[in-house]
This record gives C-alpha cells, sequence and structure tokens, in this order.
C-alpha cells in the first residue's frame, strides 16, 4: 500500500505534512512521538528580522476550532539559516520554510537568503498585512500577490509553495495568479479572518480585534475552495483546513490534493501526527486503495 | 513528557465550583508547580485544559479544579473508572532543590493547590514552610498544608473564617528567605513588590490561555525583562524580578 506521493518534484513518503505555526521547528512534539514518520514538516511563519509577536491573548478556543493571533513571534530568516534548518534535517523529512513578509523588500531578501540554504521547499505566506497598504494582507487581491510572487520567484530557485488567505477576493482567481506568476505549488487554505469578545471585559478578545479561525468549523469551507482551485490549476495543490483523521486526508485528496496539512489537530490530539499516518494505512487497506495518487481528484 | 490515558480514582465536589480530580499516574515524575493539560472529551472542545498539579504520589495525580468554563464544567462529570487524557508534566515548576530556609507560600483562590504540593516537597527537602491562603469567601485545601507547614495563614474577601481582607495584609516578607506565590495576577503583583522592597526572592506562577502546552506554538507567550518567553514551557514559573511588574 503506498502513501508515497510528489509534490513539485519533491517526494514525500506520505502526504502528511505538519502545518506552520502548529508545530514549531519539530522539536517540541519530538519529544512525544517520532515526527520523521511525517511526510514533510512546515517550519514556523518565518519573517526577515526576528519579531516578538502580538501583546495579549493569542490564542481563543471557539467551537469546533479555534483562533489564533501569535503575530509571527520567530527568530528571523537569518537565526533559521545557522540553526534552525540543521535542527530540522534531523527529522530526516521533508523540509519547507514558512516564510511572510510586509514588505515587497523583505519577501525578496527573505526568499534570497532560503533560496541558497539548505531548505527544501519554501512555502511562501502571503496572508501576512502589506505596512505600506494599510494592513491589507498580500494575499487578498489577485494582482498585489501576483506581483509578491513574480518578484519571490526571481530569486528563489527552491520548490515554491504559495500558500492561499481563504480571505481573498476570490479564491480561484488567486490561484490562477499566482500559478501565472511561477509557483510550483499551491497550499491552502490559510485561517479565516474572524472575531471573538470577552464578554467579563467587554472587550474584544485579541489586541488586534481580528484573529484567524482554524479548525474543525472550517473544513467543509477549506474542502470546497481545494476542490475549486482543483478544478483550474495545473500545479500540485496542498490541502489544509480541519483536517483531524485520515477519512479528512482521503476526502481532500479525492478534492484533489497532492498531499495536506495538519494543524489545529495536533492541540487536540498531541499523537495526531503519528495516528493520523497509522490510520491513513489502516483506511486505504480497508477501502482497497492500493496506491492513494488512485483517488486524486476524483470528485 | 508523555501523552498518556489514565483513569479516575475519584472526582469530588468540595464546593460549588471547586473539585478535586484523583487519577491513576505512571508517567514521568512530577515536581511542584508543574502542571498537565486535560481533557476528558475527544474533539468536542478542541483544546486541552491546563491544571496545575495539587498532590502526587507514586501512583497517582491530584487537580483541584475550578470550573470557569466549557472544559473544567465537562470535567466535573467524570466519575471514577472514567478515562481521561493527561499530557505532561509541562512546564518548569518552582525550583525547590535550590529553596531553602524560611520559605513562604502565598496563593490566591485556586492559585493554592499548587503550592500544596510545593509545601510538601520543600518542607520533605528540609525548609521551613509558612503557607499564606487568601480566598474570596469559601476555604478549600487548608487542611492539605497542615502536613508540611510550621504555621498557616487563612483570609476571606467576605468570608467568615480567618482574617478579613486580603492575604498579602498578613504577609511579612522580610521574615523570610523566599517567598513563592501563585494566584490572581494582581495579587502576585503585590506579592512581588512587597518582596521586591524587602529584598526578597519571590517566584510567582503565571498562567495564560494554551493551545499546545508543551512550547511548539507560541499561543502564551509573554514579554519579560529576558525577552520573550513561553508559559507554558520557560514557565510557568518565573522570578518576579523577571516580569516586567
Amino acid at each position: 500500500m503506498n502513501l508515497s506521493v510528489e509534490v513539485a518534484g519533491v517526494p514525500f513518503k506520505n502526504p502528511l505534512i505538519a502545518a506552520s505555526g502548529t508545530f514549531g521547528f519539530g522539536e517540541e512534539y519530538n519529544e512525544l512521538y517520532d515526527v520523521s514518520c511525517l511526510g514533510g514538516i512546515c517550519s514556523k511563519g518565518l519573517t526577515l528580522h526576528p519579531k516578538d509577536g502580538n501583546e495579549g491573548y493569542r490564542v481563543w478556543e471557539t467551537a469546533s476550532g479555534m483562533m489564533n493571533s501569535v503575530g509571527l513571534q520567530n527568530p528571523g530568516v537569518e537565526a533559521f539559516v545557522q540553526t534552525g534548518i540543521a535542527q530540522m534535517r534531523r527529522f530526516g523529512n521533508v523540509l519547507i520554510a514558512n516564510m511572510g513578509g510586509h514588505s515587497m523588500d523583505d519577501y525578496i531578501t527573505g526568499a534570497s537568503m532560503l533560496s541558497e540554504s539548505d531548505i527544501d521547499m519554501l512555502e511562501l505566506n502571503i496572508s501576512c498585512p502589506n505596512v505600506k497598504s494599510g494592513g491589507m494582507a498580500f494575499g487578498i487581491k489577485a494582482d498585489v500577490a501576483k506581483e509578491v510572487v513574480s518578484n519571490v520567484r526571481k530569486v528563489c530557485s527552491k520548490p515554491l509553495i504559495v500558500k492561499l488567505s481563504p480571505n481573498a477576493e476570490n479564491i480561484v482567481e488567486m490561484a490562477l495568479a499566482c500559478e501565472e506568476a511561477g509557483a510550483d505549488a499551491l497550499s491552502l487554505v490559510n485561517t479565516f479572518q474572524a472575531m471573538a469578545i470577552d464578554l467579563r471585559k467587554r472587550k474584544p478578545v485579541f489586541n488586534n480585534v481580528y484573529a484567524g479561525l482554524s479548525g474543525a468549523a472550517i473544513k467543509p469551507i477549506a474542502l470546497r475552495m481545494v476542490h475549486s482551485v482543483c478544478k483550474r490549476v495545473q500545479v500540485p495543490v496542498i490541502g489544509i483546513g480541519g483536517i483531524y483523521t485520515a477519512e479528512d486526508v482521503l476526502e481532500f485528496v479525492m478534492a484533489g490534493a497532492a498531499a495536506v496539512q495538519l494543524g489545529t489537530v495536533h492541540f487536540n490530539n498531541p499523537l495526531a501526527g503519528r495516528e493520523v499516518l497509522e490510520a491513513l494505512s489502516q483506511l486505504c487497506r480497508r477501502e482497497g486503495i492500493a496506491d492513494i495518487g488512485e483517488i486524486r481528484g476524483i470528485c | 513528557m508523555k501523552y498518556l490515558e489514565s483513569k479516575v480514582v475519584d472526582n469530588q465536589r468540595l464546593t460549588d465550583d471547586i473539585y478535586v480530580l484523583c487519577v491513576t499516574y505512571q508517567g514521568d515524575a512530577v515536581q511542584a508547580g508543574q502542571f498537565y493539560m486535560l481533557k476528558s472529551w475527544d474533539t468536542e472542545l478542541t483544546l486541552m485544559r491546563p491544571i496545575s498539579v495539587f498532590k502526587s504520589d507514586n501512583d497517582h495525580l491530584w487537580f483541584m479544579y475550578r470550573t470557569v468554563g466549557q472544559g473544567t464544567k465537562r470535567m466535573t462529570l467524570l466519575a471514577k473508572g472514567d478515562s481521561i487524557r493527561l499530557l505532561g508534566p509541562c512546564g518548569n515548576g518552582y525550583p525547590c532543590e535550590s529553596i531553602k530556609g524560611k520559605v513562604a507560600v502565598v496563593g490566591g483562590g485556586v492559585g493554592i493547590p499548587p503550592l500544596c504540593e510545593t509545601a510538601k516537597v520543600l518542607q520533605k527537602n528540609g525548609a521551613e514552610v509558612d503557607a499564606f491562603l487568601g480566598f474570596r469567601d469559601v476555604l478549600f485545601a487548608v487542611e492539605d498544608f497542615e502536613p508540611w507547614c510550621s504555621r498557616i495563614f487563612v483570609s476571606t474577601e467576605k468570608g467568615e473564617e480567618g482574617y478579613r481582607g486580603f492575604v498579602t495584609d498578613l504577609l511579612k516578607p522580610e521574615e523570610y528567605d523566599v517567598v513563592l506565590t501563585c494566584g490572581p495576577e494582581v495579587m502576585m503583583r503585590k506579592v512581588a513588590a512587597m518582596c521586591a522592597e524587602a529584598g526578597v526572592t519571590c517566584y510567582c506562577s503565571l498562567e495564560n490561555r494554551m493551545a499546545c502546552g508543551i512550547g511548539a506554538c507560541l499561543g502564551c507567550s509573554i514579554r519579560t525583562r529576558n525577552g520573550m518567553k513561553r508559559v507554558c514551557k520557560d514557565g510557568p514559573v518565573f522570578l518576579s524580578s523577571e516580569l516586567n511588574w
């Protein structure tokens, strides 16, 4: 029973990838189980310069999910290149560096540095607010995203995954624009812009007022978006959004995904990475699926 | 640190909103001031709940918790024989091995339970421990401190027993070598200020909203004098002098 997949020329021993921001650089969850078992790990989102992240509450549970506004706390691209990569390499799986930026220059400089490093793939986070356009994220309008991806493409020789925001004006248009601009693959979706209010304090929970919603609640919408994008693009698509079980994984593959990311589920079940992998093998066997590629895009 | 399934031995209601949960335990050795991420559900609630260790022995852990929200309310349904999942031990705990002499543990409300395990460890290590326990109205856990403490001071803001007022009114930090505190932030800030004034070392145990509980997600990070720290992993215990208070 073959779970191996290929995304933009990069071989993965299985389609499970740990989502950026939910897994650090792999160290912590590796204390609970051997994270080498995963097909790949996305690093915490990096920015050119180190960031402390947001003040106040950063996480909040919701029905069937959670919200986060961590604010990209990270050690910066240089520190990651110096020490983070070697740390992640020990796991022997596909090493995906996730990077965001707040200005075009940051994206270009950061991407150049990472392109020269030993990462396997670069996942471009375009959900970051653009300081120059009053904080509107790069990934809302297709033409803005196209410019970022084009500029990064010029300096990045590594396989380039563009991670799409579901808050985009039109996710299919966004996907096509990023493909046109040179993305080797797309990953979708990032978190949905959402809000919570703390009744006792009579204030928004988050200092930034809005925060990103993730988890099981978003799965049906994420699945629809993956499906609609897969219908239109040629490049491989990595599915993300409320995937908690092996059944969820297969749904995304049937919708067209070449691989998937697991995020919020790690907080509900710290062993999810390993358990979903084991369950995936068993499920494929039960369903008579000899090779996971057999069912890709059948819906 | 492990993710384990344990069995409930007992889940006793002490007051309107305070319960004591006892579970079987075969995991890693636990240190005073550490906590576990708990869940008594599957995916009905997304996140696990961080609850401090109240007491421990070779085969059991005790957690004393207040029903503040959906998770802790669900935990009240646990009965003997039920399964519960534990992730931990989490956090750094109080540095008990390096604490000698006269120690005050100052607790407020549901910050009191972790100080009980702490008092026991300190006393067994040869320290002399006084407990200062502050409540809103109803008392709980006071008896559990008796085997380990030379003196126990109790205060309530609105209740009938002990001193009427704040527990910090009763504390004289200069009488101690170290002060350990856990409870509402406003109380801990007061304790920290009193200790700073008296030149006495003070350790505070913080809490924060958490997702992973193990230092991976950065959901619980706070700003300190030594940069950003994760309450779940670099804490929850911090030197008061390290905090931006």
